[in-house]
C-alpha cells in the first residue's frame, strides 16, 4: 500500500511526457492529468489519515541506499492543500490558455513543477529533497517567463538564479551532514544528530538556503517581480505552492531534525525576519500601485506570520499548547495556499478583462465582474485574517501563545500586520463600488471564475469553520483546551 | 427524547441560516427577477420569525437551546440562546422584515439591487449571530463579519461621498474590530474558553489577576464603543449617513450600534458580572463616558441643518442609555438599559423610514425644507411625531418608559447625578426635536417641493415605503402603552434582570 506514494510523483511526470508528445492535444492530456494528479496526492492523504504514517523505499535497496519516500500528517495536509489548489489552477489554465500558443509549454511545465511538488512534500531523505527543490525551482523560473516579456525573463532569470543559490546553500548543509554522520535519510539523522558545531553549521546552511527559496524577509527581493510577472495561473502556483514546499522543509527540519540544537534564541532570529516580512511586506503591498504585484507583496508578509510561530513553539514543552501552535501554523500555511491561489486566479481575470492590472483604473472592470470581485473580496478577507477564515484561527491561536508564553511583543506585530493587510485589501474592494452600469448576472466565465471562488470560499468557510481535520490529521487530538 | 435534543440544538444555528442561505442564493439571482428576489427576501424574513417565535415560547420556559460547531480543539463555535439574546433576536427579526419591505420600495429601479439584498441578509445574519453568541470567540467572529457585510451597504451609492463614508467606516470598525480581538485574546488566554454565563464568570479570579482584568475591559470597551458609537469613537456614524435609508435605519436601529451597545450589556452582565464589574470600578468609568455621550450626541443633534445628520447623533446619545442602564447597579436600571434596547430601535426605525419617505418623495433632506412637510404627508409625518415624542420621553410612547425606569434605578442605586443627565438628555431632546414637529404640523408649506416625485399610489407616497414607518410607529405606541403586558419589552427585560440578578 505504502507503494503507491511513487503515484503522486509519478503520474505528472508521465502526464508531463504525454503531453510534449502531443503538442497538439496537450491542453487535454494536461487536463486528465491534473485530475489523476490530484486524485491520487488525495488518495495518499485519505490513506494517512485512515492507517497513519506511510513509509516505502523504492527499488528494493532499503535505507539509507534507496529512494526513500514517506507521508505523515504535516506532508498530507499540505498534499492535499497542493492537489486541491493546484486542480483549480489546471482547470482555471484550460480556459486561460486556450487557443493560446502557450499553452503547449505550459502543460509540461506544469505537471513537471507539481510533480516535484509532490516529491518535495513526499522525499524521505535529504538528497531527494535536494533533487526536487531544484526541478521545482527550474520549472518554476521557466514558468515564470511564459510570456516572453522582457521584465518577467528578467524577473525570472534573477528567480532562477536565486533559487540556484538557495538549493547549493541547501546542499551544502546536506554534505556537511552526510560527512559527519554519513546518511541523509530524515528519520535516521534525526536518532543520530547531537548539538555539535557541525549540525549547528549545516542547520543555519540549509535554513538559509531555504529562506531565500521561500522569500523570508530580507531575502524576499525575488519574489515580487517574479510573481507579478507571471501569467496568472503561473503566479498563483508561484505565490500559493511553491514557496510553500520551501517553508514545509524548513519546519519539518527546524521541529524534527534539528530539534536538539534548534534553540529559543535561533528561533527568535527567525521570529523577528517574520516580523519584519509581516511589516515590510504589508506596507509595501500597500503602496502597490498594481494588482499582482500587491498580491505579490502579500505573500511576502503572509510568509512571514508563519515564521512568527517559531519563537513560541520553541518555548513551549510539548503538551497541547504546543500542538495547537503547530496546528495553527500548519492551517494558516494551507489557508494562505487557497487564498493567495483564489486572490492571484481572479486577480488574472481582472487583468484580462481590463487589459492591465493598475489598482487605481480596476473600478469598473471590477464592477462588472461580481463573481470575480467576490473571491478577491473572500480570498483578500482570508489574507487579512478576519474571521471565519482560517488564518483569523491562526491568528487567534498565534495571540493566545503570544499571551502565554509572554512573549507579547509579537502582538503588536500581528495587530499592524492585520490592520496593514485590511488597507490594502479594501484599497483595492473599494474601486468595486462605483456608478458603473449593473451587472446583469453574477458569474460571467464559469470556467475561470468557479475554481477561484471555490478557492477563495475554500480559505474563508472550510478551513475557517471546520479546521478540526487539520488537527486530526497532525496527531492532535481533541483534548480540552 | 433524542429528536428532543436535537431540535434545540439546531434553532439558533437555523436561525442564523435562515437569513444567510436566502442571501447566498440572491447574490446568484440576476438583476431583473425581481420576484424571485423579492420571494427569497421574503422568504428568509418569514421563516426565521417563525424560528424566533418558536425561541421565545422556549426560553420563557426555560428551555436549553444551543448550537456547537467544534472549529478546532478548544475553539467552539456556540450559538446559545438566553433571555438576553432572545430580545436582541426578537428585535433584529421584526425589524429585518419591516425594512426588508421598505428597501424593496426604496430600491425599486435603482442598480446593483442584488448585490444589495445579499449583503443585507448576511448583515442580519450576523446581527443574529451576535445576539445568538454563546461565548466571546463566537461573538468575535460575527462581530467582524457584522464589519464586512456592512461596508458595501454603506458604499452602496457608489457615488465619491459614500466610497469616502464607507472607508471611513471601515478604519474605524477595524481598528475597534481588533481591539476587541486582543481583549478577547487576552481573556482567554488567562481564563479559558469565555461562555456568556448570567451573572457573569470572572468574579473568582484572583486579586493578583485584576489590574489585567482591568485593562481587558477597557480593550473590550475600546472595541465595542467604535460601534456603539461612544465619543469620540463615534466619527463614523454620521459620515455613514450617506448610505441609503433602508441602510442607514438598519444601522442606528438594529445592526451595527446595537450590536456595540449589545456587546457592552454582555461584557458587562454576562462576562465579568455587573456585582464584579461595579468591585473592580469599571461601572463607574462606562457610566461616565455614556453620560458624556448622551450630552455630546444630543449638543451636536441641536446644530444639524441635514435631517439625517440630525437623527444620527440623536442616535449616538440615545444608544448610550442601554451602556448608562448597564453602568448602574441595580435590577431596576438593568430594566431601564436592557428595555431601551428594543425602544430605541423601534423609534429610531421610525424616524429613518420617515426620513427616507421625505427625502423620496419630496426631496427633502433638510430640516429646513420642512415646513408643511405635515399637510403634504401626514401618515408620515405622523409616525415621525411618535418616534421624535418618544425620544423625548413623553409618555405613553415607549421612550418614557426606559427614561423612567433608568432614573428610578439611578435613584435606588444612589446615584443621583444620572438623574441631571437624564433632564439634560431630554431638554435638548426636545430642543433638536420639537422644533421639526412645529415646522412640519404649523408651517405654510411651500409653493414647490425641491424633488417632488409623484408614485402611482392611493396614498401620499408608495405604499411599501409608507406601512413600514406606521407600523413601527404603532410598535413604539404599544410598547409604551401595553408595557405591562405579557411579552411586552418591558417584561422581557424584567426577566433578563431577573436572571441576572438571580432573583
Amino acid at each position: 500500500m505504502a507503494d503507491l506514494l511513487i503515484l503522486p510523483v509519478l503520474v505528472p511526470l508521465l502526464g508531463g511526457l504525454l503531453a510534449t508528445a502531443l503538442p497538439v492535444r496537450s491542453a487535454l492530456v494536461g487536463t486528465l492529468a491534473a485530475l489523476a494528479t490530484s486524485l491520487s496526492g488525495l488518495g495518499i492523504t485519505l490513506l494517512v489519515w485512515l492507517h497513519g504514517d506511510l513509509g516505502t523505499v523504492l527499488g528494493g535497496w532499503g535505507v539509507p541506499l534507496g529512494i526513500g519516500l514517506s507521508a505523515d500528517g504535516l506532508s498530507a495536509a499540505l498534499l492535499a492543500m497542493a492537489s486541491l489548489v493546484a486542480l483549480a489552477i489546471s482547470i482555471y489554465a484550460g480556459s486561460y490558455f486556450a487557443g493560446s500558443a502557450q499553452a503547449r509549454h505550459f502543460w509540461p511545465l506544469w505537471l513537471l513543477l507539481w510533480s516535484a511538488l509532490n516529491g518535495v512534500f513526499l522525499a524521505a531523505d535529504l538528497f531527494n529533497l535536494y533533487v526536487m527543490l531544484e526541478l521545482l525551482g527550474l520549472s518554476a523560473a521557466a514558468l515564470g517567463a511564459l510570456t516572453g516579456k522582457r521584465e518577467a525573463i528578467a524577473a525570472n532569470l534573477r528567480y532562477l538564479l536565486v533559487g540556484l543559490l538557495g538549493s547549493l546553500t541547501y546542499l551544502l548543509g546536506v554534505a556537511l551532514l552526510y560527512t559527519a554522520y554519513g546518511t541523509l535519510d530524515i528519520g535516521l539523522l534525526g536518532e543520530r544528530l547531537g548539538p555539535t558545531p557541525i549540525a549547528a553549521t549545516a542547520l543555519a546552511l540549509m535554513v538559509s538556503g531555504l529562506a531565500l527559496k521561500t522569500a523570508l524577509f530580507p531575502l524576499h527581493f525575488w519574489l515580487p517581480p517574479a510573481h507579478a510577472n507571471a501569467p496568472a495561473p503561473v503566479s498563483a502556483a508561484l505565490s500559493a505552492l511553491v514557496v510553500k514546499a520551501s517553508f514545509y522543509l524548513i519546519l519539518r527540519l527546524w521541529t524534527e531534525l534539528f530539534a536538539p540544537i534548534a534553540d529559543i534564541g535561533a528561533a527568535t532570529l527567525l521570529g523577528l525576519l517574520g516580523a519584519g516580512a509581516v511589516l515590510w511586506g504589508s506596507w509595501r503591498a500597500l503602496r502597490a500601485q498594481r494588482l499582482k504585484l500587491l498580491a505579490a507583496y502579500s505573500t511576502v508578509a503572509q510568509i512571514g506570520y508563519l515564521f512568527l510561530f517559531f519563537p513560541l513553539l520553541a518555548s513551549l514543552p510539548p503538551g497541547t499548547a504546543r500542538d495547537d501552535l503547530f496546528a495553527a501554523c500548519v492551517l494558516m500555511a494551507l489557508t494562505h495556499g487557497f487564498a493567495k491561489a483564489g486572490f492571484f486566479l481572479a486577480a488574472g481575470l481582472v487583468q484580462r478583462k481590463a487589459g492591465h492590472d493598475r489598482i487605481s483604473e480596476l473600478g469598473g472592470v471590477a464592477q462588472r465582474m461580481p463573481a470575480t470581485t467576490f473571491s478577491i473580496a473572500l480570498a483578500g478577507s482570508a489574507l487579512v485574517g478576519l474571521p471565519p477564515s482560517g488564518s483569523f484561527i491562526g491568528k487567534w491561536v498565534l495571540m493566545r501563545g503570544a499571551f502565554e508564553t509572554g512573549q507579547w511583543w509579537w502582538l503588536p506585530v500581528t495587530v499592524l500586520g492585520t490592520l496593514l493587510a485590511a488597507a490594502y485589501v479594501f484599497r483595492v474592494l473599494s474601486r468595486a463600488f462605483g456608478l458603473e452600469p449593473t451587472p446583469l448576472q453574477f458569474v460571467t466565465n464559469a470556467r475561470s471564475e468557479i475554481p477561484a471562488l471555490l478557492l477563495a470560499f475554500a480559505s474563508v468557510a472550510l478551513l475557517g469553520l471546520a479546521a478540526g481535520p487539520v488537527w486530526a490529521i497532525l496527531g492532535f487530538g481533541a483534548a480540552p483546551a | 427524547m433524542s429528536q428532543m435534543l436535537s431540535w434545540t440544538a439546531l434553532l439558533p444555528g437555523a436561525i442564523v441560516l435562515s437569513s444567510m442561505l436566502p442571501g447566498a442564493f440572491i447574490f446568484l439571482v440576476k438583476e431583473e427577477s425581481h420576484l424571485l428576489r423579492g420571494v427569497l427576501n421574503m422568504f428568509g424574513a418569514i421563516i426565521k420569525l417563525v424560528l424566533v417565535g418558536t425561541l421565545i415560547w422556549g426560553v420563557f420556559l426555560g428551555g436549553v437551546f444551543e448550537s456547537r460547531l467544534t472549529i478546532a480543539p478548544g475553539l467552539d463555535l456556540v450559538l446559545h440562546a438566553d433571555a438576553l439574546s432572545v430580545l436582541f433576536v426578537t428585535l433584529s427579526s421584526v425589524l429585518w422584515l419591516v425594512t426588508t419591505v421598505y428597501a424593496i420600495g426604496y430600491l425599486e429601479h435603482s442598480p446593483n439591487r442584488s448585490r444589495f439584498f445579499g449583503f443585507f441578509s448576511l448583515c442580519v445574519s450576523a446581527t443574529v449571530g451576535i445576539a445568538l453568541a454563546g461565548n466571546l470567540l463566537t461573538f468575535v467572529i460575527f462581530y467582524e463579519i457584522l464589519t464586512l457585510a456592512t461596508y458595501p451597504l454603506v458604499a452602496h451609492r457608489g457615488t465619491p461621498e459614500a466610497t469616502r463614508g464607507a472607508k471611513i467606516y471601515l478604519a474605524y470598525t477595524m481598528g475597534g474590530g481588533v481591539a476587541l480581538l486582543v481583549g478577547a485574546v487576552w481573556l482567554r488566554a488567562l481564563t479559558g474558553p469565555v461562555d456568556f454565563v448570567e451573572g457573569g464568570v470572572l468574579s473568582d479570579m484572583a486579586s493578583t489577576l485584576h489590574p489585567q482584568l482591568i485593562a481587558i475591559f477597557l480593550l473590550l470597551l475600546l472595541g465595542l464603543g467604535v460601534k456603539a458609537a461612544l465619543v469620540p469613537l463615534h466619527g463614523w456614524l454620521p459620515q455613514s449617513m450617506v448610505a441609503p435609508a433602508p441602510v442607514s435605519s438598519l444601522l442606528h436601529a438594529v445592526a451595527v450600534v446595537k450590536a456595540g451597545a449589545f456587546g457592552i450589556v454582555r461584557v458587562v452582565y454576562d462576562v465579568y458580572g455587573v456585582d464584579f464589574a461595579a468591585e473592580l470600578g469599571l461601572l463607574i468609568i462606562l457610566g461616565v463616558w455614556a453620560s458624556l455621550t448622551i450630552v455630546y450626541g444630543s449638543v451636536k443633534a441641536l446644530t444639524q441643518d441635514g435631517l439625517k445628520a440630525r437623527l444620527a447623533y440623536s442616535t449616538v446619545s440615545q444608544v448610550s442609555y442601554i451602556a448608562l442602564g448597564a453602568s448602574i447597579l441595580g435590577p431596576v436600571a438593568t430594566i431601564g438599559g436592557m428595555v431601551h434596547l428594543v425602544h430605541q430601535g423601534i423609534m429610531k426605525i421610525t424616524l429613518f423610514f420617515c426620513a427616507g419617505n421625505y427625502a423620496e418623495t419630496l426631496g427633502v433632506h433638510k430640516v429646513s425644507q420642512m415646513d408643511g412637510v405635515g399637510r403634504r404627508m401626514p401618515w408620515t409625518t405622523l409616525a415621525f411625531t411618535v418616534g421624535a415624542l418618544g425620544m423625548i420621553g413623553i409618555p405613553p410612547i415607549a421612550g418614557f418608559v426606559s427614561k423612567w425606569y433608568l432614573g428610578l434605578g439611578a435613584v435606588e442605586a444612589g446615584q443621583h447625578w444620572v438623574l441631571l443627565v437624564l433632564a439634560a438628555s431630554t431638554l435638548l431632546n426636545a430642543g433638536y426635536f420639537l422644533p421639526i414637529l412645529y415646522k412640519a404640523w404649523f408651517r405654510p408649506p411651500p409653493d414647490a417641493w425641491p424633488n417632488e416625485h409623484r408614485f402611482e399610489s392611493r396614498f401620499e407616497t408608495l405604499g411599501a415605503l409608507l406601512w413600514p414607518p406606521v407600523i413601527t410607529a404603532a410598535f413604539c405606541l404599544i410598547a409604551g402603552l401595553l408595557a405591562a403586558a405579557p411579552f411586552s419589552p418591558l417584561e422581557w427585560a424584567t426577566l433578563i434582570a431577573r436572571r441576572e440578578y438571580g432573583l
